[in-house]
């Protein structure tokens, strides 16, 4: 009975107790589910517009933000050396599609998947290689990001709100619409979209592969820069990065493999329960550092009930 | 050339069935057999021992049975190193609570354990599948390590929240613990390894090897004749995890010595998925190939500097290392996308061809 009330009741007596608390641990969930998406979205692009799971969209946050943090400490200005990432970020989508993506047109799913994993393992090398394995500090000021804070008193509470998360959140909103603007409203994204819809048919309108899949890799990589500012910014620079991009796995499992709604709710959703999961129930009940799993336990629970996630295509099959 | 099939007549359908239907494939085998269990061991030193000879066992037989799982039944699994953990666990589990336990017993019975979590973990592939499945088996991965850390009950409590292998002794040696030597575990090992393929060779000739590549090939279709899928896809599950839970004890009590959680962690798992993949999905040389390559490379990667002389720091080393490890899986899938055992399947059609070019019968 006493672990009954410990699990059902105490959690939202100390929500309703505190609202200014539980309102701070909502705020960091959603700044950092907005990251997640970020990253969900990235590799969504991705998978609709060639099939490849991308496990290769975590590293490209690392690989992004060191190439920002690097070029700067050789002396660029910050907005310079903001523009020669962008085209670090371009030639690698030129490079991923020439050398490793065009010789494996057309090879079983789990094939591309495992050459992802191949340039995730050379772009850890290689960055490690280049700007070494220490955590770096992301230039935050030097780009203009504000780096104060803002405090609200609700409910008589007190609550703290980053400016540079409010920056994140703001950038993530304008990357999101400038991209479903692309998707919608030009030729190119058009063409992206006709891509994921069905391969032979696109190439039979003339649409070129290569063309769409280095834009969608470079896209791929503007995302993960902004996503390597956004969370740099809050963690520093550093290969640790990583595993906290795996998250956004279980991100696109709840939200479905091909859906941009998805990757956006599925990013939110799962950024706002794993914290307070982890405040309410886990720090109390289960020893703490729950955030490791709750996410993909969850994306477990739902996809039990539907397979294709909230978002993704009906599956269907036929023999 | 050495491979002669002419004059090579079957004239019962057992011989045409047999394992080894040409005399020239036994005949390679049993020369691979005498150098594992007789030359090796007489001539290897103690480093080769611990960074090739018994490593690629390991992982060999680790990658067996996760290519029994994704490559024979088609379920794609990136869990496998939690897999490991969990038969090292129950290995340790049990050698502290019956101290008196056989070594080789606790071995094999650690397998049930990661066996019966293995099957708790398949459940969802009934619903779940292709990538969707490989996301859900990194709940098991993530929610295993994580277990492995806070329920002290599997560490014995002990304060560094490691596990470390006592001394154990087998029929008079001592086969695990600081006072065990290379050369034994290496044959307890070996001989674990040998039965196990043994024994997979044959599951996967057989009835149950057939209804998991019918699952594998199309799951619908292999329900319409009239397979269980729900049993084909659990038993994959089950024989899977009970072979990486035994890899994952061996791992842990013939080479490591001690474990800490995140030794299991993911990329433990990836290792074994590339050695899978490099080595063939669907095949059971390929593991042993993929092992090799695998842990050969950074061995060789270390050596090749001194030769050449030059003074690289181990740390660039180690990230070149990486580097090369990714550019090689690149190079291998676009090179031959079923791994080093097809490329081992074309080179014995050429050989049974030779002098001639064109392509025979398969």
């Amino acid at each position: 009975m006493e672990f009954l009330s410990k699990v059902f009741i105490d959690p939202f007596v100390d929500m309703v107790a505190a609202p200014d608390f539980l309102m701070q641990v909502v705020w960091e969930g959603l700044v950092s589910g907005v990251l997640y998406a970020l990253i969900a979205l990235g590799f969504v692009l991705i998978f609709r517009s060639s099939r490849i799971f991308n496990f290769a969209q975590g590293i490209m946050v690392v690989f992004a933000a060191l190439t920002l943090v690097g070029l700067h400490e050789v002396g660029v200005p910050a907005w310079i050396s903001f523009a020669l990432t962008l085209g670090v970020m371009f030639l690698l989508a030129v490079g991923i599609e020439r050398v490793v993506l065009r010789p494996l047109v057309g090879q079983p799913d789990i094939i591309l998947f495992m050459a992802t994993i191949g340039i995730t393992l050379f772009l850890i090398g290689g960055g490690e290689l280049i700007f070494g394995g220490e955590n770096k500090r992301m230039i935050t000021e030097e780009l203009g990001i504000p780096t104060g804070s803002v405090v609200l008193e609700p409910f008589g509470g007190l609550l703290i709100l980053e400016q540079k998360d409010i920056t994140a959140v703001i950038g993530a909103v304008a990357l999101v619409v400038a991209l479903l603007a692309f998707l919608n409203y030009t030729r190119m994204g058009r063409a992206v979209r006709a891509l994921g819809d069905d391969h032979q048919a696109a190439l039979s309108v003339g649409i070129s592969l290569q063309t769409i899949w280095v834009l969608v890799w470079f896209i791929a990589g503007i995302i993960a820069l902004v996503t390597g500012i956004a969370w740099g910014s809050r963690a520093g620079v550093s290969f640790a990065l990583e595993i906290i991009a795996l998250k956004a796995l279980p991100v696109l499992m709840l939200g479905g493999l091909e859906s941009i709604t998805g990757a956006i709710i599925g990013g939110l959703a799962i950024g706002v329960l794993e914290k307070l999961f982890e405040i309410y129930w886990g720090q109390p009940l289960l020893g703490g550092n729950t955030e490791a799993w709750f996410a993909y336990v969850l994306a477990l629970v739902v996809l039990l009930f539907r397979p294709q996630g909230l978002f993704g295509e009906k599956i269907i099959e036929r023999v | 050339m050495l491979y002669k099939i002419a004059g090579q007549f079957k004239t019962t359908y057992r011989a045409d069935q047999a394992l080894y239907p040409i005399r020239e494939d036994a005949w390679l085998l049993g020369v691979i057999l005498v150098l594992a269990w007789i030359v090796f061991p007489l001539t290897a030193s103690e480093f080769a021992f611990q960074t090739l000879l018994i490593p690629v066992l390991i992982y060999s037989l680790a990658a067996l049975g996760l290519n029994i799982l994704t490559g024979y039944a088609g379920q794609l699994s990136l869990g496998t190193g939690a897999f490991m953990g969990v038969g090292a666990y129950a290995c340790y589990k049990m050698v502290t609570i019956f101290p008196e336990m056989n070594l080789i017993a606790a071995l094999l019975l650690s397998g049930v354990f990661s066996a019966m979590v293995g099957v708790v973990f398949g459940l969802p592939s009934l619903r779940i599948k292709g990538f969707y499945l490989a996301i859900a088996t990194l709940a098991a991965q993530f929610f295993l390590i994580w277990l492995f850390e806070k329920w002290a009950w599997l560490y014995n409590y002990n304060a560094s929240g490691a596990i470390q292998v006592p001394n154990i002794d087998l029929f008079g040696v001592a086969a695990a613990g600081p006072l065990a030597s290379s050369v034994t575990q290496y044959y307890v090992i070996l001989a674990m390894v040998t039965v196990i393929t043994m024994v997979v060779i044959n599951i996967t000739r057989g009835n149950q090897g057939r209804i998991w590549k019918a699952t594998r090939d199309m799951d619908i279709a292999a329900e319409l004749i009239g397979i269980n899928l729900m049993r084909s896809k659990l038993m994959a599950f089950a024989v899977s995890s009970y072979i990486v839970g035994v890899a994952g004890a061996m791992f842990v009590f013939l080479w490591r010595g001690a474990a800490e959680p995140n030794l299991f962690d993911i990329e433990l798992s990836f290792r074994v998925l590339f050695i899978a993949i490099i080595g063939g999905l669907g095949s059971i040389l390929g593991n042993y190939l993929g092992a090799i390559l695998i842990v050969a490379l950074p061995v060789v990667l270390n050596i090749v500097p001194e030769w050449l002389g030059l003074d690289i720091k181990s740390a660039t080393l180690e990230h070149l290392n990486i580097m090369i490890v990714g550019t090689l899986i690149v190079g291998f899938l676009i090179l031959e996308p079923h791994g080093l055992a097809q490329l081992w399947r074309l080179a014995r059609e050429k050989l049974i061809l030779w002098p001639f070019p064109h392509e025979g019968r398969q």
